[in-house]
């Protein structure tokens, strides 16, 4: 081979070698494409981001006079055939103190559904601060036929919002919930042990899925 | 530049033939026969689109709904030709335009490459763009058009919102564009690191040439985010994923960050190669170097690379706390600094040269001016809380068109004034391309600067139709736009005129100032550029 040949067979080479790299870059960013689904999932969890609220085993014990209204506010997919409202509109709550408040849910339709809902609280910047500690959003939700189930959800709002004076102007936190059909691989084994009569009718309202924390994959808490 | 010791090639006896017209223009693997088949492209989408904005114009010339009325949902039909305007305009004009057509031309002339790195992955990159544009016709004309905007945010571009096949044809239209694009960057990014001629450093490249080379990195950086999300939204639509269903757990805002994350550096891909070849036609016409070389070429750098942390600028509205938008506002604002160093850098080189202003040195001069005046009004948009106001209306369309359309499509011209002596062997009739200048820019800012008005005064976007209050400003931007086509028009017998009756043109026909190594081989040049590859010496370059 002349010495051009060879010249050119190590510019190949390298050609190859530095595109080569550059399919690397290209497969690691659709990579991190798709890693940013449970990446914006961890982040809005741990940082509260757009509202999302937190998850506690129990209330703090500290409570303070400071007091925010909590308002209630549902709403569901138009697909979904359920009646969603909540039974109080609103609560005035001191920070910290541990409150209940009800939802009820009306499954309006002929079949069993399951359901799942999002939440948030605005304004947003409260997310960080509002904790559950037992919610019925925590799961899916089976609904027979005319079915009525009221809904719990157990919450505090931190007492240590009161020491970031940024915090000062949340004077009313609104908690928000849509339901949505659910198309999970639990809504799938609900909805078959609904078509069994001996099985109890609703399972797990209220209650925090024990062990790797919720049950779905949904974001916050 | 000039100083190389490469002699000028005629056409030569020995392997200088040219294949067969079907080989040549379907399998072509020469860098500037497939250039010249990414500008055929961009300039039939461009007509097309182009076409679509004059339909546009003419239903939004007078209130309520006249020209569309024909179709069952007129607003629908509205929505949809503003969709396949904007992806037409943006993949299939601008980037074929400026990357594929003017990179693949002069970049390997220009670093003194005898061809791409991957001629034939050159080939595939562009056979891939033209399915991505049939395609996205396709996408207009079966299942009832897309309408969701260039930006096919989450759900309405989702089944609930488009449950027809033409959102699964647009998003293939782009997977294809896309890929090709990618495919193009690697080929630059590869023959731009290795394939420079002996003594062509890094800083003695033409800015053209970085201005590629950047581009290409954003390329490869942007363009997977995109085709990741929209494979995500195609699982969605089709195979019963949940990415951005809340019904299965999903999140529609995380599609508007991924998307976002595309879509801003995408902006900087459509204007950085036009800065490069402003550069270029400054200089040349001002008969200087440009001023502030490594200021210039790190200035695109650093647009690029603060490019990619400002995206969330594009959604002050879903809903960020304040800190949030803090952020992203200050960072939009930091871009301002690197384009002010290009925009006063091209001032500095003309500052005491010996100016002439022939048609391309017009085009360059028009970005520079509106370029800036669409910078100033993105300054006012960065705030967060004017955007809250302004967001979504017609201010913003007077903005982004002022940058692109006023911006990358005049570097478009420029660099067709400047380069299509080069090219083609014929130069163009100097008074037609003035003709053409002027018209154009008459007709652009007739077309988009009220736009400001009706935007400040509250006029939404996406809309068919508007309240009689809005009607002047709308009648004068559809009489701009008119203008304009009909320049564009007259633009393509300027091509006609100048392939067929042009005036022959030797190698450098700008004379002093052009420096570049393009214009020490002939016009057109030979099939292979250099037999023997040029050697760049530490002086004159640039």
């Amino acid at each position: 081979m002349s010495a051009e040949g060879q010249d050119q067979a190590a510019l190949a080479r390298r050609n190859r070698r530095l595109a080569g790299g550059v399919f690397v870059v290209v497969a690691g960013m659709v990579g991190m494409a798709y890693a940013a689904v449970p990446l914006y999932d961890m982040f809005c969890r741990a940082t509260g981001f757009g509202g999302t609220t937190q998850v506690a085993a129990s209330a703090p014990g500290r409570v303070l006079e400071r007091q925010v209204t909590v308002r209630f506010d549902a709403s569901r997919d138009g697909n979904l055939p359920w009646k969603f409202e909540p039974l109080q509109r609103e609560v005035r709550v001191k920070l910290g103190e541990e409150k209940l408040a009800f939802y009820r849910a009306t499954n309006v339709s002929q079949r069993p559904i399951v359901g799942t809902a999002t939440y948030n609280v605005t304004p947003d910047i409260a997310g960080s601060w509002f904790n559950k500690i037992q919610c019925f959003c925590f799961t899916e939700q089976l609904l027979m036929p005319g079915e009525s189930v009221e809904m719990p959800v157990t919450f505090f709002v931190d007492p240590d919002m009161a020491k970031d004076r940024k915090y000062d102007g949340v004077k009313t936190i609104t908690l928000s919930y849509t339901f949505f059909e659910a198309k999970t691989e639990r809504a799938k084994e609900l909805l078959e042990k609904a078509q069994k009569p001996q099985k109890p009718l609703t399972p797990g309202v209220g209650e925090v899925p024990g062990g790797n924390g919720p049950g779905d994959k949904r974001k916050g808490g | 530049m000039a100083t190389g010791t490469h002699a000028a090639h005629g056409a030569h006896e020995h392997h200088d033939h040219t294949p067969g017209f079907f080989v040549r223009w379907f399998l072509s693997t020469n860098h500037k026969d497939i250039g010249t088949l990414y500008m055929i492209l961009a300039a039939c989408a461009g007509l097309i689109g182009g076409a679509i904005s004059v339909y546009m114009r003419l239903e939004l010339m007078n209130p309520g709904v006249q020209l569309m009325g024909w179709h069952e949902n007129p607003g629908h039909h509205w929505n949809s030709m503003v969709t396949a305007h904007g992806l037409i305009m943006v993949f299939f004009v601008v980037m074929p335009a400026l990357i594929g057509g003017f990179g693949n031309w002069i970049v390997p002339i220009m670093i003194g490459a005898p061809d791409m790195a991957f001629p034939r992955m050159n080939n595939i990159s562009f056979w891939l763009t033209v399915a991505g544009f049939v395609s996205l016709i396709m996408s207009v004309f079966i299942g009832g058009g897309v309408g969701t905007g260039w930006t096919i945010y989450v759900p309405l571009s989702s089944s609930a919102g488009h449950p027809g096949a033409s959102m699964d044809f647009a998003i293939f239209s782009l997977h294809l564009a896309g890929a090709g694009s990618i495919l193009g960057a690697a080929n630059f990014i590869t023959t731009i690191f290795n394939m420079r001629a002996p003594g062509m450093t890094l800083h003695r490249m033409p800015l053209m040439v970085w201005s590629i080379l950047v581009t290409a990195f954003l390329l490869l950086l942007a363009l997977p985010v995109l085709a990741g999300a929209i494979t995500m939204l195609l699982t969605d639509r089709n195979f019963g994923t949940s990415f951005f269903n809340p019904a299965g757990g999903g999140d529609p805002i995380l599609f508007l960050h991924l998307f976002w994350f595309f879509g801003h550096p995408e902006v900087y891909i459509m204007i950085l190669p036009a800065f490069g070849i402003v550069s270029q036609i400054v200089s040349t016409f001002s008969r200087k170097p440009i001023f502030g070389y490594l200021g210039m070429a790190y200035a695109m750098v650093a647009i690029g690379v603060v490019g990619f942390v400002v995206w969330a600028h594009h959604m002050f509205t879903v809903g960020m706390d304040v800190d949030t938008r803090a952020y992203f506002m200050a960072a939009t604002m930091v871009i301002a600094v690197p384009t002010g160093v290009k925009i006063f850098s091209w001032i500095a080189t003309m500052w005491g040269g010996s100016i002439r202003f022939p048609t391309p040195m017009l085009w360059a001069l028009g970005l520079i001016f509106l370029f800036t005046v669409g910078g100033v009004t993105g300054v006012v948009l960065s705030n967060a809380g004017v955007d809250i106001a302004l967001h979504n209306t017609y201010y913003v369309i007077a903005h982004f068109h002022y940058v692109l359309s006023l911006g990358a499509v005049f570097g478009i011209f420029a660099g067709f004034y400047y380069w299509i002596g080069k090219m083609s062997g014929r130069q163009y009739n100097e008074t037609f391309g003035k003709i053409h200048f002027w018209t154009t820019f008459i007709g652009v800012n007739l077309a988009f600067f009220p736009m400001h008005f009706s935007g400040l005064a509250g006029m939404p976007r996406h809309y068919i139709d508007y309240p009689d209050a809005f009607h002047l400003w709308n009648e004068i931007s559809s009489i701009g736009a008119l203008i304009s086509f009909a320049s564009t028009l007259w633009w393509v017998f300027v091509v006609f005129h100048t392939l067929t009756m042009g005036r022959k043109v030797g190698a450098n026909y700008w004379g002093e100032g052009a420096t570049t190594l393009e214009w020490t081989v002939p016009s057109p040049p030979a099939f292979h550029t250099y037999d023997e590859l040029p050697k760049i010496s530490a002086s004159a370059h640039h």
